[in-house]
């Protein structure tokens, strides 16, 4: 058999992957303002291939709305974003899928009433010229999928997501997000909404994405749930960028100042960024 | 539904408390079935057949072969409306200009087959025209403005109850107008009649049992080997021949009551083109990528968006559908009564093809329900309503049972979902 397009990304589980040295997404000084109210000022944000990056801010930091240029919803208004070492140019939601960009959005991923093979492959069934669904190939490709992102815990992949746990359904949400030749993976909040063991379950489905050298941004409110998987942690404060923390050498504290009161201590260890505020 | 087991290969995930569960027999899984209130068609195959059985004693000639084509042909119109309503109802939207829409259909193909138009006639000017060409005509209208209403509905966002409530009342409209000075349009054209009155002969009904039956199982191998190909479990295996064999049966039987009826003697075409709908409407809503987005906009219209599905497009296509699907059903009921006249489309069309589809298992909201639920749905009505006709009850009498019906149906299907809900399912 050829190597279908749908074919899941390289399974490299075996040795922990060392950070490549450019980033695979650079953005640098972007600018957004919607009428008067300035949304992002000047933010420079950055994820290498392999790592945890955690975005944090209090509400109104302008965390969704970064992500939002980066996934192509928004366009920023100023502000360099390059992909691969490459300038590029996202103007909608189709441009970052090709660059191989997949957002995973809180609660709007799935469809209840549909099962898990089917949620995985929505809007890019496979099909035959007939329009027929090609049922075998997609339920095959979704046990491999999950199996090798090591989602264990369901059951039968043809019941309905309705049926998951809350932390299974996120399960499905970020397989669905992985299985397509992605490069850099956003999570928005994926833990918001579930209980510890969940969000275990969860966490380390995480660290299982940044092992197999995908670039994972990770949104979350929960410092705990950072500190555990994060490599790096980006604050943004009123729209602006705070700093960028190594989480071995930073503590929850510290964080925490720098959300609430924007404390810029930029760690050391860290590679300043060429052209960032002193 | 509980096969296909995800192999396990625990690594380090905190919560593998994966429980193996052994494959639970079919009884078993039914069972769990019932107490998850995961009911299915049961409740509704279990109430026909109560229905059934009350009336054969009821009545002395409810249970006759003549009487089963009887209902056949009283079930194909409100049948061909439902099989349109699931689609809408999917979307979690409704229509309720199919009514009247069926009944500009029946003008429009009574008008097309019109010899010796008159000055007034809107197709004077083509009429008259081949049968089969007025139907294909009247079909195409109607799913026309379908798409009309869907367009309204999809692209500017104005709710579905709305659009195509000023719908019913347009329609009606028109067709009061049009049928204003004349009142009837009686149809001769033998094609259209032969959609009400069309009996294929002993033999004849007989190959059609055969191609069916024969089709199913040669879809089922296909099934088989197909998932042996991708080295999946074929799920319930003996589930899946009992259909084959049962659906044999069916086939056979009904050909057999057919064929032994008196009056109208031999399997009725209307009751053919039920089943070809049926086929055809399934396979659109079960194996395509279309009929997928349906139960996904359904499920979760943001979800699909999000998933690069062009809703708007599906919503079009679902009013499509439904026009169609009324035109059709408007042109079997008209060929049952060999004319169109004031009342075309009236009365209880509407509502009991919207009960059929409910009471067949449709929710109202959208993502849940199948084709086949509008076939057995407008049988319960038709079958009702036939029964208590026939043991001399009035009009009244039969509202009053219908609607006990369609209640009792939403009910059972309410007090399921809760107990789907609790039992975490």
């Amino acid at each position: 058999m050829e190597a279908p397009s749908w074919a899941p990304p390289p399974v490299d589980v075996v040795g922990k992957p060392t950070l490549s040295e450019t980033p695979l997404l650079e953005l640098r000084g972007i600018t957004k303002s919607f009428g008067s109210v300035q949304a992002l000022t000047d933010v420079d944000f950055e994820v290498r291939d392999g790592e945890v990056m955690a975005l944090v801010g209090d509400n109104g930091a302008g965390k969704s709305t970064l992500i939002k240029c980066i996934a192509g919803i928004h366009t920023a208004d100023h502000g360099e974003i390059s992909f691969d070492g490459q300038p590029v140019h996202i103007h909608g939601p189709k441009d970052s899928a090709k660059l191989g960009i997949e957002v995973v959005y809180q609660d709007l991923a799935l469809c209840d009433n549909l099962d898990v093979v089917q949620n995985m492959y929505l809007g890019r069934e496979l099909r035959d010229w007939l329009f027929r669904l090609k049922e075998a190939p997609m339920e095959q490709r979704t046990a491999e999928t999950l199996k090798s992102l090591a989602v264990t815990t369901i059951r039968s992949i043809r019941q309905p997501v309705a049926s998951l746990s809350g932390g299974q359904r996120q399960s499905v949400a970020v397989a669905k997000a992985v299985q397509w030749n992605s490069r850099l993976v956003i999570l928005d909040e994926p833990t918001a909404a579930l209980g510890v063991a969940q969000t275990e379950q969860v966490l380390a489905l995480v660290k299982r994405l940044a092992e197999r050298g995908l670039a994972v941004v990770l949104i979350s409110h929960n410092l705990h749930d950072i500190f555990e998987v994060a490599t790096r942690i980006t604050v943004l404060r009123l729209g602006r960028d705070i700093g960028v923390y190594e989480r071995e050498k930073t503590t929850q504290q510290e964080v925490v100042q720098a959300i609430t009161a924007g404390v810029p201590t930029k760690v050391s260890g860290i590679p300043e960024p060429a052209g960032a505020t002193p | 539904m509980t096969e296909a087991q995800v192999e396990i290969v625990g690594q380090d995930a905190p919560t593998a408390a994966v429980e193996e569960e052994a494959p639970r027999s079919l009884v078993g899984r039914a069972i769990d079935n019932v107490r998850t209130g995961n009911l299915g068609i049961l409740p509704i195959v279990i109430g026909l057949a109560i229905i059934i059985v009350f009336f054969s004693f009821k009545a002395t000639n409810f249970f006759t072969a003549n009487n089963f084509n009887n209902i056949v042909i009283q079930l194909a119109g409100t049948c061909m409306l439902a099989f349109g309503v699931v689609f809408v109802l999917l979307l979690g939207e409704i229509d309720l200009s199919i009514g009247y829409l069926s009944g500009l259909a029946a003008v429009a193909v009574a008008e097309l087959q019109l010899p010796g138009t008159g000055q007034d006639a809107p197709f004077s000017w083509i009429a008259p025209v081949n049968g089969l060409l007025a139907i294909v005509i009247a079909v195409a209208i109607a799913g026309a403005l379908g798409a009309a209403q869907g367009t309204i509905v999809a692209k500017i966002g104005v709710p579905s109850f709305v659009v195509t409530l000023a719908g019913l009342l347009i329609f009606q409209g028109v067709i009061l107008q049009i049928l204003e000075v004349r009142g009837t349009i009686l149809i001769q054209d033998h094609w259209i009649n032969d959609t009400a009155y069309y009996y294929f002969s002993k033999e004849a009904g007989w190959i059609i049992a055969a191609i069916v039956s024969g089709l199913y199982a040669a879809f089922a191998i296909v099934h088989v080997l197909a998932q042996r190909r991708a080295g999946l479990a074929v799920r319930a295996p003996y589930m899946l021949l009992a259909k084959v064999v049962g659906l044999a049966i069916a086939c056979f039987g009904v050909v057999a009551i057919c064929n032994h009826a008196t009056v109208p003697r031999g399997l009725p075409l209307a009751g053919v083109l039920v089943i070809i709908f049926l086929v055809v409407l399934t396979y659109v809503a079960k194996r395509t990528t279309f009929g997928r987005h349906v139960y996904a906009v359904g499920g979760n219209a943001e979800a699909a968006r999000r998933a690069g599905i062009n809703v708007a497009r599906i919503r079009i296509l679902v009013f499509v559908i439904s026009g169609a699907m009324a035109g059709v059903g408007g042109i079997i009921l008209a060929a049952n009564v060999n004319s169109v006249d004031l009342n075309v489309g009236g009365g209880t069309l509407l509502l009991n093809a919207i009960a059929a589809a409910v009471i067949g298992g449709v929710s109202l909201f959208g993502g849940r329900g199948e084709v086949r639920g509008a076939l057995l749905g407008s049988l319960v009505i038709v079958t009702v309503s036939n029964g208590l006709n026939t043991a001399g009850y009035k009009a009244g009498v039969i509202y009053v049972i219908t609607g006990i019906i369609l209640l009792l149906a939403v009910t059972l299907d309410t007090v399921a979902r809760r107990l789907q809900v609790r039992s975490g399912r």
